[in-house]
């Protein structure tokens, strides 16, 4: 049962992926990625992760993908426009994409026991109490770090972005 | 990859969502390298970073630790403060350049 | 003894005159000029009486004073020592006392001519150096004198450096001289290297115990090295041809270094290695052909050049020729007595010149020359003295050493003697050819010149000059010089009738070609039209050497040493250090293309070699 529950959300993640490098138009790649965020949460959800997943579809989906599109639509740019590629690019592009992927497969391979499973609900820890308890305890000087960060890209944002006053 | 017998049921082998993160870093890489705009390039690093997160996560259920689901958060913040300020900084080129094409973003050649 | 002082007078003068001299007054340089090889002349006498050279001491080895050690390096040894023996007090009082004349000569010919002190200063200094090369204890200080004194010869020739003419011939000299220092060098290191040591004294005592070498050897090699340096420094074939280009100097310096002193320094390195050269059976024989060849070639040039000085020059070649012949038959005696005697009357021969250029305002070319005997007589007489005793006419100085080098060589290879007695008549010839084209007959110059006699700076000299061109043949050097070289030889009398006859047939053929009947010679001249031209021109010996030694020379070295190697090959290897270096960071420039897709393409290609690399290692 979790493996097919996997192996759907695991699909729709993949095509979305790969939707999102074929498309010419960058408004059908911002849809394909909320497609990949959102099944990363489900799969976020069978690994125990519950506040990531929640995170995830947030934040993630729910506020910078909609900047992203909020600036496609304003850019209004259109399609990309067909580019002359070249040959040994059209050619070897994809094995070597392939190669990649079976490359890191196999070190993964190597190095974890075939043993080794999932299944749903055997991790608790990801809840809201036990992260909110690790962030604020352990992870504390991060955190805080964080927030000024944001606060910065909030500063650098606005400064690179208004309109030049004449 | 082998598949398990007929305890399919039972569980989902780690290396499995291993390998979909590599799968989906790999096309991350793909569409950074071989697309032109510069908005498609940006979300093809987001892709990247999805990929990562799902490999934290991966990994801290199988030590049964929380730790990698802090990282995972943390890179999700770091990841909208750099989509904010990137986006500014794509906004300001497109005024500059008229363009979203990344070639042409070039002045830097000798 | 305190030998050091004899060549450090010399050097003081040069210093005060050379430092100070542009402040100095005229008389206070001639005193420090002439002072201070007067006092060096005292000096040598006042050494030489306390050896007991005059009365019958200085025997056997060599007084030797060291001053301090100046080479100490593994098994080489030199220090610097002054030795005098008997051979190196003739040289002393020839070069001190003879120089001395010269010296007050030159007060009076320079009178009027700019750089005055810097000529004083070059002199005193050329002393210096010729002194040095006579009391050297061993051959790196003999070196040291000869190159010093081809150095202090290149200055003096090019004094008038404002003339081109002058300091090429200056240029001439020292190149042509550094040919045979070459030879020199090379012979220095071989005697080092066979007999271990450079003294006089070691070196000659190690060979009297070898057996004569038959043949080629390396006691041979390194007699026909040193006399490859002899021939550079006294001008014998092949390496002559500076002497005659070296009147373009002054004619003070014409008569010290390039018939008294300088020149003469080949004739000194040769007897003093007498011993090596008699040790070898080919060596003795090659200088005695040099010898010979030389006095005849140079005396037929001397037939018919018109510039008095030039014709003194060949002179002086062929009286080299003379004293090499003394002493390659083996009358090392001989020679040295010829030295001497021809330091007195070609001193006096060039200082007449001089006297009658003086008199004539500059003017050095016979045939505009004539009938001065009356208007300069005291330089007519004295340089008559001159003639006569360069003729070999007895009693006077030249018969004497001349028959003592004729009779040797008839000893030695009786072909050697005709030819020599036919150079004496030619000598005899052209030497009363000069003196007649100037004193007799009409005067043939610019009538606005009208000359005078030289002041008695310039005469007295002359006329002690001439006292002793007359009377020198009664010092008595070969027998002064049996302690060194053994007993000197007599000849048969009938040798000395036929070059006495010879010298006054050459006297008596002149007188009619240049006085009698002035007609002969230019119909000769017309008459025999190739082979005087070929002697007029000196046999274009140096058009010859232009043209298979110099321009060679110059063309290999602009074409292979200038365009080739350095141009193409030194310069090709610095410009392309720079080349290389520009042309990798324009590779490496590349990289920059300003394509940030290209730059995320060698990130992921760094990172899959990375993961390539760690997978091999195996972990992770």
């Amino acid at each position: 049962m979790d493996a097919v529950l996997f192996l759907i959300f695991a699909a729709i993640a993949v095509v979305c992926a790969l939707n999102l490098v074929i498309q010419t138009h960058p408004i059908a790649s911002a849809l394909s990625l909320i497609g990949v965020m959102a099944s990363l949460a489900a799969i976020y959800l069978q690994l125990g992760g519950e506040f990531i997943a929640a995170a995830q579809l947030v934040v993630y989906a729910g506020a910078i993908m909609v900047l992203f599109v909020f600036v496609i639509m304003l850019l209004n740019e259109g399609k990309e426009r067909k580019a002359k590629r070249r040959l040994w690019v059209t050619i070897a592009g994809l094995p070597l994409l392939f190669v990649f992927v079976a490359l890191i497969h196999f070190m993964i391979l190597r190095v974890l026991p075939p043993s080794d499973s999932v299944k749903f609900g055997a991790f608790t820890g990801g809840n809201a109490e036990a992260i909110g308890i690790k962030l604020f305890t352990a992870y504390l000087l991060p955190f805080e770090v964080t927030s000024v960060l944001i606060l910065i890209a909030i500063v650098g944002a606005i400064v690179l972005a208004r309109k030049e006053v004449d | 990859m082998q598949l398990p017998p007929f305890q399919m049921i039972a569980g989902v082998p780690l290396t499995w969502y291993l390998t979909l993160s590599a799968v989906l870093f790999a096309l991350g890489v793909a569409g950074f390298l071989f697309r032109r705009n510069i908005i498609t390039v940006f979300m093809s690093i987001e892709l990247m970073l999805n990929a990562v997160n799902l490999s934290f996560v991966a990994f801290s259920y199988k030590l049964k630790q929380n730790d990698g689901h802090i990282y995972s958060f943390f890179v999700m913040v770091v990841a909208a403060a750099e989509a904010a300020v990137g986006l500014a900084i794509i906004l300001t080129v497109f005024k500059n350049r008229q363009t979203l094409e990344i070639d042409e973003v070039s002045s830097l050649k000798d | 003894m305190q030998l050091w002082l004899i060549p450090l007078l010399p050097l003081a003068g040069f210093l005060l005159s050379g430092l100070f001299g542009r402040r100095l007054s005229k008389s206070a340089i001639n005193g420090i000029a002439v002072g201070s090889v007067l006092l060096s002349f005292l000096w040598v006498l006042k050494t030489l009486s306390a050896l007991g050279a005059f009365s019958g001491g200085l025997t056997g080895a060599p007084y030797n004073e060291h001053y301090y050690t100046w080479i100490q390096s593994g098994t080489l040894n030199i220090g610097v020592d002054f030795a005098i023996d008997r051979l190196t007090a003739v040289w002393l009082m020839i070069v001190t006392g003879v120089g001395l004349l010269i010296h007050i000569y030159a007060v009076g010919y320079m009178a009027h001519e700019s750089g005055y002190y810097r000529f004083f200063a070059y002199l005193n200094l050329f002393m210096f150096f010729m002194l040095v090369l006579v009391l050297g204890a061993n051959y790196l200080l003999l070196f040291v004198g000869w190159e010093g004194v081809g150095l202090c010869s290149y200055l003096l020739i090019g004094f008038y450096f404002l003339e081109k003419f002058a300091t090429d011939a200056g240029n001439k000299a020292f190149i042509v001289n550094r040919i045979g220092d070459f030879g020199f060098s090379l012979a220095v290191f071989l005697i080092w290297a066979h007999f271990g040591s450079l003294d006089f004294t070691t070196v000659i005592a190690k060979v009297q115990t070898m057996p004569v070498e038959p043949n080629v050897g390396w006691i041979t090699a390194i007699s026909l090295l040193l006399l490859l340096g002899a021939t550079g420094k006294s001008a014998q074939l092949p390496l002559y041809v500076w002497l005659p280009d070296a009147m373009a100097g002054p004619t003070p310096v014409s008569a010290l270094i390039h018939a008294a002193t300088m020149v003469t320094a080949g004739v000194y390195m040769v007897a003093r290695s007498a011993p090596l050269f008699l040790h070898s059976a080919s060596a003795l024989d090659i200088v005695a052909i040099i010898g010979i060849g030389t006095a005849f070639f140079a005396a037929t040039i001397g037939l018919a050049q018109t510039d008095i000085k030039k014709v003194f020059a060949y002179s002086t070649v062929s009286q080299l020729g003379y004293m090499f012949v003394g002493l390659g038959t083996g009358a090392f005696s001989a020679g040295v007595f010829h030295v001497m005697t021809h330091a007195f009357f070609k001193a006096l021969l060039f200082l007449g010149a001089g006297s009658v250029i003086h008199a004539l305002s500059g003017e050095q070319d016979l045939s505009k020359m004539g009938g001065l005997r009356k208007k300069i007589p005291i330089t007519f007489a004295t340089l008559m003295c001159a003639g006569v005793a360069i003729a070999g006419v007895p009693p006077f100085s030249g018969f004497h050493s001349k028959d003592a080098i004729l009779a040797a060589a008839y000893e030695h290879a009786p072909w050697m003697y005709w030819v020599g007695v036919i150079t004496a008549g030619m000598t005899a010839f052209y030497v009363f050819r000069a003196l007649f084209l100037c004193f007799f007959g009409e005067y043939r110059g610019d009538p606005h010149h009208h000359p005078h006699e030289s002041p008695p700076s310039m005469w007295i000299p002359l006329a002690i000059l001439a006292v002793l061109s007359l009377g020198g043949g009664y010092i008595d050097i070969p027998k002064f010089l049996t302690p060194m070289f053994g007993e000197p030889h007599e000849g048969e009398a009938w040798l000395m009738y036929v070059s006495v006859a010879m010298g006054l047939g050459g006297i008596l053929i002149a007188y009619l070609f240049y006085v009698v009947s002035p007609a002969i010679p230019d119909g000769l001249a017309r008459a025999f039209r190739g082979p005087y031209r070929w002697i007029y021109n000196k046999y274009f010996v140096d058009e010859f050497y232009d043209a298979t030694v110099v321009e060679p020379m110059i063309d290999g070295s602009r074409e292979l040493l200038w365009r080739v190697a350095d141009v193409r090959m030194i310069d090709g290897v610095v410009n392309g250090a720079g080349a290389t270096a520009s042309a990798v960071g324009g590779l490496l420039r590349r990289a920059q293309s300003g394509y940030i897709r290209s730059y995320a393409g060698w990130v992921v290609g760094g990172a899959i070699l990375v993961i390539v690399y760690m997978g091999l290692k195996g972990g992770l």
